[in-house]
Formats: structure tokens, sequence, C-alpha cells
């Protein structure tokens, strides 16, 4: 028998971590990117990735990581999966470090770590402020590697369009479309793994990539996959607000000493730095004395919004907090935090050494996603997930550089798994549904392109970010998800009128973000409506008409199906597996 | 008082074997904005300066924050990358044409696939003997690390091939980019053993022989890679490989 032929979908970290998998254990691989795969959102990671290797003679634990996952998370990550993901990731980072992340080092030429937000220990290996960078390289070497010998194809610039199923609901393959030639192909396959990280676009601005629209996740959403967890959105609390996007200011910063404040005195028109100690007001260290600026980030997001919108701090009426780096000696910043400090020079145009950086949150990660099992299939035979664009591994609130760990995790999980699936699947009856779901494609393709209405479907998006963020992050209230849901729903009966200003066949990139936008706007409204059911607060969130998390009704997986119908997903709820932690409050103001 | 607006001028061929034709914007002045948000707002409103409809900006991006490398075009005549390009550092009316070194796709997108390829030629990785659990890595003192960090950060932009005179149909030359990474794992405990295979593949036509010494590449490199300072060391190491195949006969 032919080795079982599995496709990747997204080139990111998972992705990676599962072709690797496969191609070493004799599978083949089809590697599916809209970008070239070294060029994936996973490159913008910054600070870390969390492994307790207890090099710094603390006493740290793969326990106590599992501990802090599962609380920074309140609760609602399911625990067998986490507490697999925390003993595995110290030979993670052996492995990563094999490979040749140059990680910065101690002087014995050991590990170095640091802190991150979440926990008390240093547990957070790290390379430069490029962590992210230098592990997808590692990867996208290794694969690299293995594609030289011929057992992974990739397949970039094509972009995935739906899963092909066959008469059994069970996954035979993809169809995809060539981003430079518009070609539209179906790919069998006897698995595939999606790996296609974040929402990002849903909110217009995020510190996410281009590519990061959640439309591969969509697709397979709008065809049976459940959604877990959607109304789970992170906002990191320290991003650079822009004109394009906003960019991500890494934990890194705070976890090498970096203070949070605010002028005492709003009207204050002194030059930063001859504002004195006494008048700055260092609200998370005050507030939360034992992990001071290390707070989870929907803790200090959220602080930032009360400084800001509640007590009028904001600096000069802005909002915009102080994020203080000036008092570490300058070799140290270049040394442990260089390329961040690059970044915000770069497009701010203030040197951090010298000026307290002026940040604000942003949308940065979504905790929910594609629901999996514990073998990481979505519900969907065949069909499995990893990385971001799955909803496994943080709960209702990832800590910082979790996400690292969890996406290569998870891949390393996905791969053989997949494989090991496709080798028992009997064949397809037929032609598995591949002619039929090619020409569901070509059909929607068709009527894209000849479709003469006058909505703009990068416009379309602009409103779908403004209510999005607006409505949807940091603070939720009811009344505005309805409003949030019923703007959607006006934005799914506009886009029936989207216009190409480019109908040619060649390169056309409206025509595949016009394909993007439909799914965008199908899978925001998982995310909105799974909120507006959600009558509690917990992990990022937030509700203060409901300000207590609430064990009894929502100690819960949130699992939205698509129906077709207007009044949109249907949301269940499923038990959360609890088994080696009883849940307890979650406080940072104390030790835990 | 007017609203301020920014003008660009932006090289627009639909396709390979189309005519180039330049395209003229005015758009919004907003603060902080780069060349990437003045795409984006011709995207969302496609129409030139004199208030013909066009088509949007075809180019490639990603991140947006000068770490996934795709955005090299050249604005005002320099090979740069868009994303961290902001508009009042720049020139108006800003001029945006793609790179001219690689097979062009669409307006301002082009196929650099050619660096990829490199990369595998010269086996820019480290032969692993598995995923599985072997141990802890080599150790390693901060200074190694300190010289493989920087040749690390390479984002894959292109930008040293771009200028380079030598690189070009004629020579074949690889470009400051790979030689980097050969040094990157040539300098590694593991990823050694592959050393005089990365050599010899450096040794011939289109190797680093080919090197004029310009030093545009270091110039531009947005990464402020290292790279004539890798260029020298790896030309140092690939005569002494070369002197001692010719030994070994």
């Amino acid at each position: 028998m032919a080795a079982p032929k599995i496709i990747v979908i997204g080139g990111g970290l998972a992705g990676l971590s599962a072709v690797i998998k496969i191609a070493e254990a004799g599978g083949n691989v089809d590697l599916f990117s809209i970008v070239p795969v070294k060029r994936s959102h996973s490159v913008c990671a910054q600070g870390g990735i969390n492994a307790a290797k207890n090099l710094k003679g603390e006493g740290d634990t793969t326990w106590q990581h599992f501990d802090d996952t599962i609380y920074g998370g309140d609760f609602l990550a399911n625990q067998t999966p986490v507490k697999g993901m925390c003993e595995a990731a110290p030979g993670i980072i052996d492995l990563l470090d094999r490979m040749g992340v140059p990680f910065n080092r101690t002087p014995e030429g050991l590990l170095d770590f640091r802190r991150f937000g979440g926990t008390l220990y240093h547990r957070t290996a790290f390379a430069g402020a490029t962590t992210g960078q230098q592990l997808l390289y590692a990867l996208d070497e290794q694969v690299r590697r293995h594609e030289a010998e011929g057992k992974v194809t990739k397949y970039e610039g094509w972009e995935f369009l739906s899963a092909v199923l066959d008469s059994k609901g069970v996954a035979r393959g993809i169809t995809a479309m060539n981003l430079r030639t518009m070609e539209l192909r179906s790919f069998p396959a006897d698995a595939i793994i999606l790996a296609t990280g974040g929402v990002g676009a849903l909110f217009g601005k995020s510190t996410n990539s281009v590519v990061c629209t959640g439309s591969a996740q969509s697709a397979i959403f709008q065809q049976g996959a459940y959604y877990a967890n959607g109304e789970f959105i992170q906002v990191h609390p320290t991003s650079i607000p822009g004109e394009d996007k906003l960019r991500l200011m890494s934990e890194s910063a705070r976890g090498e000493g970096g203070r949070v404040w605010v002028p005492r005195n709003p009207g204050d028109k002194r030059p930063v730095k001859q504002i004195p100690a006494a008048e700055r007001f260092y609200f998370l260290e005050e507030w939360y004395p034992k992990y001071g600026n290390l707070v989870p980030r929907d803790v200090a997001t959220r602080a930032i919004h009360k400084v800001v919108y509640e007590l009028g701090l904001g600096i000069d009426g802005q909002p915009m907090v102080y994020l203080d780096l000036t008092h570490i000696d300058r070799a140290t910043l270049d040394h442990k935090l260089g390329g961040i400090l690059e970044i915000y020079e770069k497009f701010v145009g203030v040197d951090p050494h010298d000026e307290p950086m002026k940040i604000f949150p942003g949308m940065h990660y979504t905790m929910g996603g594609l629901w999996v099992d514990f073998d990481q299939m979505t519900n969907i035979p065949g069909i499995f997930a990893a990385g971001e664009c799955e909803y496994q591994y943080h709960g209702a609130n990832r800590l910082g550089a979790n996400s690292l760990v969890s996406c290569i995790y998870g891949g390393f999980q996905a791969g053989p798994n997949a494989l090991r699936y496709a080798k028992n699947l009997t064949a397809a009856e037929g032609d598995g549904g591949h002619a039929a779901e090619l020409a569901r494609q070509t059909e929607i393709n068709n009527r894209l392109v000849r479709n003469d209405g006058n909505e703009n479907p990068f416009r379309l998006w602009r409103e779908l970010g403004q209510t999005m963020t607006e409505h949807a992050t940091v603070t939720r209230y009811n009344k505005g998800l309805k409003v949030a849901d019923q703007k959607i729903v006006e934005l799914l009966d506009r886009y029936n009128k989207v216009n190409l200003s480019d109908r040619s066949q060649w390169a056309n990139t409206s025509f595949a973000f016009a394909r993007q936008l439909k799914n965008m706007l199908e899978l925001s409204r998982t995310v909105v409506l799974g909120a507006l059911q959600r009558d509690e607060s917990r992990g990022a969130h937030y509700k203060p008409d409901f300000p207590e998390r609430n064990d009894e009704r929502f100690l819960k997986t949130s699992k939205a199906s698509y129906t077709g119908s207007p009044e949109g997903p249907r949301i269940d709820y499923e038990d959360v597996d609890i088994q080696h932690i009883k849940p307890r409050p979650r406080r940072y103001d104390a030790a835990k | 008082m007017a609203d301020r607006t920014v003008l660009f001028e932006i090289k627009r061929q639909a396709s390979p074997d189309a005519p180039a034709v330049w395209e003229k914007f005015e758009l919004p002045w907003r603060p902080g904005m780069n060349v990437i948000s003045a795409m984006m707002e011709i995207a969302a409103n496609p129409v030139t300066a004199d208030g013909r409809e066009t088509t949007p900006v075809t180019y490639d991006s990603n991140c947006l924050e000068e770490i996934c490398g795709s955005c090299a075009m050249r604005i005002n005549g320099k090979a740069r990358m868009a994303c961290s390009s902001l508009v009042d550092n720049l020139e108006q009316p800003i001029k945006v044409e793609p790179l001219t070194k690689f097979p062009l796709v669409r307006d301002l997108q082009v196929d650099r696939s050619v660096l990829f390829e490199n990369l595998k030629a010269v086996k820019a990785w480290v032969p692993i003997d598995g995923t599985y659990d072997l141990g802890s890595g080599p150790r390693m003192f901060p200074q190694e690390q300190e010289v493989r960090y920087p040749l690390s950060n390479c984002i894959s932009c292109t930008c040293c091939m771009e200028v380079c005179p030598q690189f070009n149909e004629a020579t074949g030359f690889v470009g400051a980019a790979t030689i980097a990474q050969v040094k990157l794992f040539n300098e590694h405990p593991s990823g050694k053993v592959l050393k005089e295979e990365r050599l010899r593949a450096l040794s011939g036509d289109g190797g680093i022989q080919e090197c004029g010494y310009a030093q545009n590449c270091v110039e531009v490199c947005p990464k402020q890679l290292p790279l004539t300072d890798a260029i020298s060391d790896i030309s140092r190491d690939v005569l002494l490989q070369k002197a001692k195949d010719f030994l070994r006969g």
C-alpha cells in the first residue's frame, strides 16, 4: 500500500511541526500556505517559549507550569491535554536547541530563562526578543531538508478554500486556489491538518499578520465543524497603535523589568522624565503587589482601560499609558530586547532607551478555535487542527509564551495522529466528493466575479473591524453584542452586492480578499453570539453586568455549530475536564 | 485649511507581459502613515489622482512589522520594506516600484523563490538525528550565541540581492543572504558537520567568488546583518576548502 497522503494547511509553527513528524514517520505530506512558509505569522512572536526546565534554582516543575496555565486560563481549558503539553515542554526546548535556535545563554553556556506574565518563575526561554522568528526558521529549515529529500511538497501561494467530504462526511481532500493564476483545484488526501492561525482580521486592526483572517477555520465551520470558545479573545495590554495595524510590544519588556505607569496628575505638562517617582502612578504594582507588571494579559488590559476610561488618567487625555524601560542599562536592553526596541524606534521615531514608550491594548490572540478531541481531530473525521486555530490549550486566557509551546506540541500531536488515522482509513466510494466540491467552489467564484453591486469589500471589512473592536473586545455588554450581531447580519447582506473593482484572473488580491471576507463575517457571529450567551466574567471575557465567574452555569466549553439560518450559529455547552486541579477563585493581588 | 494629502506614484503592470504604467494617487494624510497603509487606502477606494477608477494594487505583505520580509519594494529608488517606510520621512511624490532583479508577477509583486532554492543548495539546516527526545542541545557560550543570533535575524527580504551589482543572470551569484546563512550553520556545533558540503556549494560558478565587494548589501539590509563580515569569513573558508580538496586529490 502506498504511504498515506496528509495535507497540512498553514506553515507556521504548528503546521511545520506536524509536517516534520509526518515526514519523519515516512508519511507523504503536501504543505499548503498562502505565503512562503518562512513568512508565516509565527515569525511575529517575540518574548519567548515556556518550559519548566528549572535552571534557576527556583524549584519550578511541569506541574507548576500546568497549574499556572490552568489558573491563568480561569479553569476553562480541558486539563488533560494542557498537562501533556506542560510535561512535553522541556523536551521541546531541548529539541529546538538541537535544531540550532540561537537561544540566549547563561555565562556557563546553558539556556537563559526570563520572567513572563502569570507566573512567579523564570520559565521562558528566549532568543533576544525575536523568539518566534528564530523558532519558525528552525522548523522551516528542517522542513526544507525534508523537502530537498522529496518527502514534502510545498504549495506556497495557494489558499485553502474548503474540505472535500465524501458521502459519509469523511474528509477526502481539499480545494484550494492558486493566488497567482487563480486556478481552482481539488487535492486528494487521507487526512488533513488545519494549522491556519488566528483571526485578528475580524477586528480590523490587531497585532496579527495580514493572513490571519480565520477564513480556513470558518470554511470548515460552515461545512459542519464545531467552533469552540470563540468568545475568548485576548487583547494584549501593550501594543503600538498604527494606521495599518497594532504592533505588538512584547510582554518580555515587562519580564525584563519594564514598568507601566501614568502621571498621577492627568494634566501634567512636564516632560515625561521630569515627573518625579512620587507623582507617577505605577498602577499594576499598586493593585497587584505580588505579580506587579506581570499579571496575566486580561488583567493588565482591564487595568489599563480602567486607568484611561474610568480614572481619566491616559497620557495627555489620550488612550495611552507609559511602558518604561529607561531605568534599565542599555547593554542589557540591547542584549535581551533589541528586536522590539528597534521596532518601536522605527515606527514611532522615539528611542525607548531614552524615553518611555506609549502603548495601549490591542487585539492579539484567539483562545477559541476549532473544537478538537484529545487527538487534535475535529468532529469531521479526517480533519485535524493544531495551533491558534484550535481551542484546546489556553482556556479563557492564554499566558504569555505559552502559544509557541502549544503550537509545536499541538503539531507534534496532530501529525502522528493524522498519520495513524489515515493508515486505517478505508477507500472512498466513487471520487470521494471531489467533483461536487470543486463545482461548488467554482460556482462561488463565478458568482463573485460576475457580481454587479456597489459594495467595496475592503470598506465592508473596515466596518466589521470597527463593530467587533467596539463591542466584542475588552468590555462586553449584551446590548452592544446584539448591536454587533445585527451589524454583521447587515454586512452579510451587503456582501451579496460586493463589486470587485478588479475582475482579472491573475494575482487578483481583491478576489481572494472577498472570499476571505465572507468567511470572516460568518466566523464573527460565533464570537459575538458566544459572548452574548455567556452571562459571566471569566478570563478575557468580561461583562460588567455579570462581573463574577459562574462555574455552575458556565464552567463549560461553548461549541458553535453552523446552521445557515438567519439566527446564526447554534451554541451548545460541553463539560470541561477538571480531573486534575479543582477550580478555585482566580486572583492576582496575592500569591495563588 | 485644506486637509493634508500625500502624493504617490505607483508603477503598475497587470501581468509579466503587460506594459508598465505609472498611476498617481492623492491620499488623505494620517499621522504615522506608512506605505502599506497607503496601499490599503487605495484598495478601499481605488481611484487615481485624476479621478479614474482603477484596481487595488497587488503587493506582498504580511506581518507589517518588518519581521516577515514580505513587503520589499523600491521606494523613491531605494530597496526597502514598505511597512517600515513612514510617509513623513519620504520625499513626495513617493515613487513605488517593484524590485527589479526578480521575475515580476503583477504590480509590486515579484517572485523571490530563488532565495529559498539557494538555501536548499547550501543545506542551510542543522541535520538533527530526529525529533525524539535526545536530551539537551550542545552547550554554547553567550559569545557564540552573539555571533549566530544577528545572522539568524535575516528576514529573506532579498534587498541585499536587489542592490548587488553582481546578482544577475550572467553571474548566477547566490547573493549575500545565502552566504550569511552558510556562516550561521557552519558556526553551529552540530551544524558544522555539513560545513565542507556548504563551502563546496559556494565554490563554483555563482558562488562566493562572484562577489565584487561593492558592499551595497550591508548598507541596505533592514536588519543590519553583518553581511560583509560573513562574506569575508566564508570566502576564506571556501579558499581553504578548495586547497584541502586539491591536496586530497
